[in-house]
């Protein structure tokens, strides 16, 4: 950590899981569309257009100000920001500046030197501007075009306090804030442009800069590491650092200044009369009890309720969708086995192929797990069965009959099928002549044998491959 | 009137009617009409002829102001920036009217953005009045209140921010509303100042009014301020025996000319005759209503003619620049004077530094003004007193000295800033000029309103009497 090191981020997100717009009817599911198909008087800002709020869209906003921890406004109140630019139909973005919907909460983080609260300033809603698509760079394009489709998008700039003391720990801040968005069902991270920062950053007694639009997390750490670099140089040859607002070239991995008439501005802030107030504060009881399990409270309990490592936890918990795809291996199998080979061993084979979780079936884990746990496999040869299915596809029974990756000689079980199996001739005859029960026999002596340790179902499958075998 | 003429063209027929218009303004002088809507208009009467159709206004043809919405007709706000400006909508206005079988004949002239009093600012040259064609009409919706009265259209609509439809009705002998703020649905009207407008009719008789006020008023879930309606027919003609009027002494005075000042005071002894009485009342805060108007107005203008900068739709050059210069070159070609003079005043009075002198002071005065009008309904029904401080005056006598046209606001604007409904209706004359006779109800409560002013209609001839100069 770099004690002298200031760091407040602006985060806009995207809630992408509404299905329609903040303003207006239009579907948010633009993506891979024609430009400027997903439009219409309001969101083009049509002369005589009018807004309507999206009331979702606001119990969104309040869900994610709830598990921040924040205060949530009585009511809703919305001013129009004032500023000319070509993604703004309407010379003025909706947006939100005295009472936003929620102030002063916290998000707790593993900072550089243990846990520490970031506290958020505020979060407010407001909505999105169109996208530009140059005709080249955007220094020198031809010309440039404008698709409307993104435009009034719901969005929620969270603002946070200059707490972070490094780029890394704004990543972490990142992270962790994806996280409970994605745990809220109001956010999916994956889509383009659902979440882009602006960074604000000095060394202490310095001015600060403001990195804009960032859109990936990596980029921050990125932007913010050259932001230090940089200003750290100037510092050293007495040169004062301007407050000036800077682009981050994400191909060259550095910011450069932008020095343009959009940058002095006056935004002319004034309460938008097109829409009345929404009295808010009735809502948040319900919204409240209706929040989810978030991530630190999932994790005490995995730890608790299933006897796992917190480093475990953490990871299991991080992310919602691995959290649910443990939750259900761990039903049917071993649980703190299963924390180890979804944490330690699953995940970095998906992350290695950039895979998300539900690319694999939770029933395979399952299979996996249980042949780990009655000794069936050993543990090379589950890594080799989870890389197969990932590379490959099939089952874990089928990939350890085709590889042969069952654990041979010691194994307990094993030798007791065989024993029960060449010490029930009759039995066996019985079954080869087409009588089912019969092998039940065989599968109370095994368990005899074993002294019911073994798993009925397992046993009578192997059971069955010794009988066809011999 | 619009009854009788309904029956008329079920028994006769639209399309013989309506092409009479046509003819008519075609050779008219009044500069009434923007754009006709000549074939769409014929060929939907020919269909009425062949198989009449029902509701309030089946057959009948309306004139719409140049700010209202009209899906296939080009709305310009009589302004060069959006010529060409085809809407692909509706207002919701025009929908109601559509619904109840009338035939939008065409789009009226008006001051460009509905900046002014006169009509003279419009980019289709001025509008003149019927009564005498070197004096102004009045405005803004000059050309609907010129339509109307000059025979050119059986009735129109207008939209009032500060006594645009009231001021033309006054001054061109016919009746114009202003509802009631939110009581009829601003969706499709082209804001100048949102707050303060509202859509009205212009019309021959009051109980016109009443009609075309039961098909357009009402909620519309597309303009979030917008209420349920009243009943305005039923209790039309129930008289005002018991009513109390106000006088407000503030609207009397200095700067009143003397025949209008006399003709509302035979106005008052008539509807005392008609066994209302009266009492006066004050309005204490009416000398600063005028500057709060102008400040709010033109603060909400510079936001909300932000979006006019030829880039999707209206007035375009040649050749592209940079964004920023052909913005400028756009608007600069694209307003005229007195919309500049209202944008540029509007944005200094929202910049930084002087919101709170300019904006927020005016709000405050915009809340004592309304209470004002809450007080004095305390003790009174209704509120009488002239629509306009003086009659028509000539073309080109004030159109360069625009603190002496604002000046003619002084009675209008108040009812705006507070949000209570006023009708203008023919009360007299100053020569060939007619006179108005404003009444201002309480909130909602048009059906009284219309109720007195069908009352003094009754009981005096100034409606029948028809300008000769057209
Ligand atoms: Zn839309």
């Amino acid at each position: 950590m770099e004690t002298d090191v200031i760091i407040g981020l602006e985060i806009h997100v995207q809630l992408n899981k509404l299905n329609s717009k903040m303003f207006c009817g239009c579907s948010t599911n633009y993506h891979n569309s024609e430009p400027n198909s997903h439009t219409c008087p309001v969101c083009l800002g049509l002369p005589g257009s009018l807004p309507v709020l999206n009331k979702k869209a606001v119990e969104y906003g309040i869900r994610v100000g709830l598990a921040l921890d924040c205060k949530i406004e009585e009511q809703t109140l919305f001013y129009r920001k004032n500023y000319y630019y070509p993604d703004l139909p309407k010379g003025f973005q909706i947006s939100q500046y005295d009472y936003p919907l929620a102030t002063g909460g916290h998000l707790l983080i593993k900072g550089d030197d243990g846990e520490r609260q970031i506290r958020i300033t505020r979060a407010h809603m407001e909505e999105d501007p169109g996208r530009l698509i140059h005709a080249g760079t955007i220094d020198k394009a031809k010309y440039t075009m404008v698709d409307y489709n993104r435009c009034g998008m719901p969005l929620l700039e969270v603002v946070t306090e200059p707490d972070l003391r490094s780029p890394k720990e704004a990543r972490v801040f990142l992270d962790k804030l994806r996280s409970i968005l994605e745990y809220l069902d109001v956010f999916d991270g994956n889509l383009e442009g659902s979440m882009r920062v602006d960074a604000n950053i000095s060394l202490a007694g310095g001015d600060r800069a403001e990195v804009k639009n960032i859109s990936s997390h990596k980029g921050v750490e990125k932007a913010l590491s050259y932001e230090i670099t940089r200003q750290r140089n100037l510092k050293r040859r007495n040169i004062k650092v301007v407050q000036e607002t800077r682009h981050f070239d994400e191909l060259r991995n550095i910011t450069v200044s932008i020095r343009s008439k959009e940058q002095a501005h006056d935004y002319r802030y004034y309460p938008e009369a097109d829409l009345v107030p929404i009295r808010v504060a009735t809502w948040v009881p319900a919204i409240k009890a209706s929040l989810p399990e978030l991530p630190d409270a999932k994790r005490d309990r995995f730890r608790e309720q299933y006897g796992m490592t917190d480093d475990h936890a953490k990871a299991l918990t991080s992310d919602i969708k691995v959290a649910n795809f443990y939750e259900l291996v761990a039903a049917r199998a071993a649980p703190k086995l299963a924390a180890v080979w979804v944490a330690n061993v699953l995940k970095g084979e998906l992350n290695y192929r950039s895979l998300a979780v539900d690319s694999f079936k939770p029933d395979h884990m399952v299979e996996i797990v249980n042949m780990l746990d009655s000794g069936r496999i050993a543990e090379d040869a589950a890594v080799q069965i989870i890389r197969t299915i990932l590379d490959k596809g099939g089952s874990p029974g089928q990939i350890v009959s085709d590889l042969g990756l069952t654990r041979a000689g010691d194994d307990a079980v094993l030798r007791a099928v065989r024993e029960a199996v060449a010490e029930s001739v009759v039995a066996v005859e019985d079954f080869r002549g087409g009588n089912e029960r019969a092998l039940n026999y065989v599968i109370g002596l095994v368990m005899k044998k074993t002294k019911g340790r073994a798993d009925p179902a397992e046993v009578h499958r192997l059971v069955v491959e010794e009988v066809e075998r011999t | 009137m619009l009854t009788q003429l309904k029956d008329q063209l079920v028994a006769g027929s639209s399309e013989e009617y309506l092409q009479k218009l046509f003819d008519k303004i075609e050779h008219s002088s009044l500069n009434a009409f923007t754009t006709l809507a000549k074939d769409s208009a014929l060929a939907r009467a020919r269909e009425f002829d062949r198989k009449p159709w029902q509701g309030l206004l089946a057959g009948i043809p309306i004139a719409i102001k140049e700010c209202i919405s009209t899906q296939g007709i080009e709305t310009t706000c009589s302004s060069k920036i959006l010529k060409g400006y085809v809407p692909p909508y509706d207002a919701h206005v025009v929908e109601r009217l559509k619904a109840e079988g009338a035939i939008v004949m065409g789009k009226t002239n008006m001051d460009e953005f509905a900046m002014g009093t006169s009509t003279e600012t419009s980019c289709f040259g001025p509008t003149r009045n019927p009564w005498d064609l070197g004096t102004v009409p009045g405005g803004s919706s000059g050309g609907s209140a010129a339509a109307v009265a000059g025979g050119e259209a059986p009735c129109a609509l207008g939209s009032d921010t500060g006594g645009s439809v009231r001021c033309p009705a006054s001054f061109c002998g016919i009746v114009g509303l202003k509802p009631t703020y939110g009581l009829v649905s601003r969706y499709g009207l082209i804001a100048y100042a949102n707050s303060l407008e509202q859509i009205g009719p212009l019309t021959n008789t009051v109980e016109d009014t009443a009609l075309l006020m039961e098909i357009i008023a009402g909620h519309d879930w597309r303009d979030t301020t917008s209420a349920e309606k009243g009943s305005y027919i039923p209790g039309l003609k129930n008289g005002i025996r018991g009513l109390k009027i106000g006088i407000p002494k503030e609207y009397f005075g200095e700067g009143v000319d003397k025949k209008v000042e006399k003709a509302i005071w035979d106005a008052i002894s008539t509807l005392e005759s008609l066994g209302a009485a009266w009492k006066e009342v004050s309005l204490p805060h009416t000398r600063y209503a005028l500057a709060a108007y102008y400040v709010i107005a033109m603060s909400e203008a510079s936001s909300n003619l932000a979006r006019f900068d030829g880039l999707r739709y209206g007035l375009r050059k040649d050749e592209d620049q940079d964004w920023h210069t052909t913005y400028s070159e756009i608007r600069a070609e694209g307003f005229g004077p007195e919309v500049k003079r209202r944008i540029l005043l509007g944005t200094y009075a929202l910049s930084a530094g002087y919101y709170g002198r300019y904006y927020l002071k005016a709000l405050k005065v915009r809340t004592l003004i309304k209470d004002d009008f809450l007080r004095a309904f305390n003790d009174v029904d209704i509120i009488a007193g002239p629509t306009m401080p003086i009659p028509a005056f000539r073309i080109g006598e004030r159109i360069n000295d625009p603190l002496s046209l604002y000046l003619a606001d002084v009675f209008t604007v108040p009812i705006n800033l507070a949000g209570v409904p006023a009708v203008s209706l023919p009360c007299g004359f100053s020569g060939r000029l007619p006179i108005g006779l404003q009444l201002i109800g309480k909130h909602f409560q048009e059906d009284l309103l219309l109720r007195a002013a069908h009352a003094f209609e009754e009981a005096t001839p100034f409606h029948l009497k028809r300008p000769e100069a057209v």
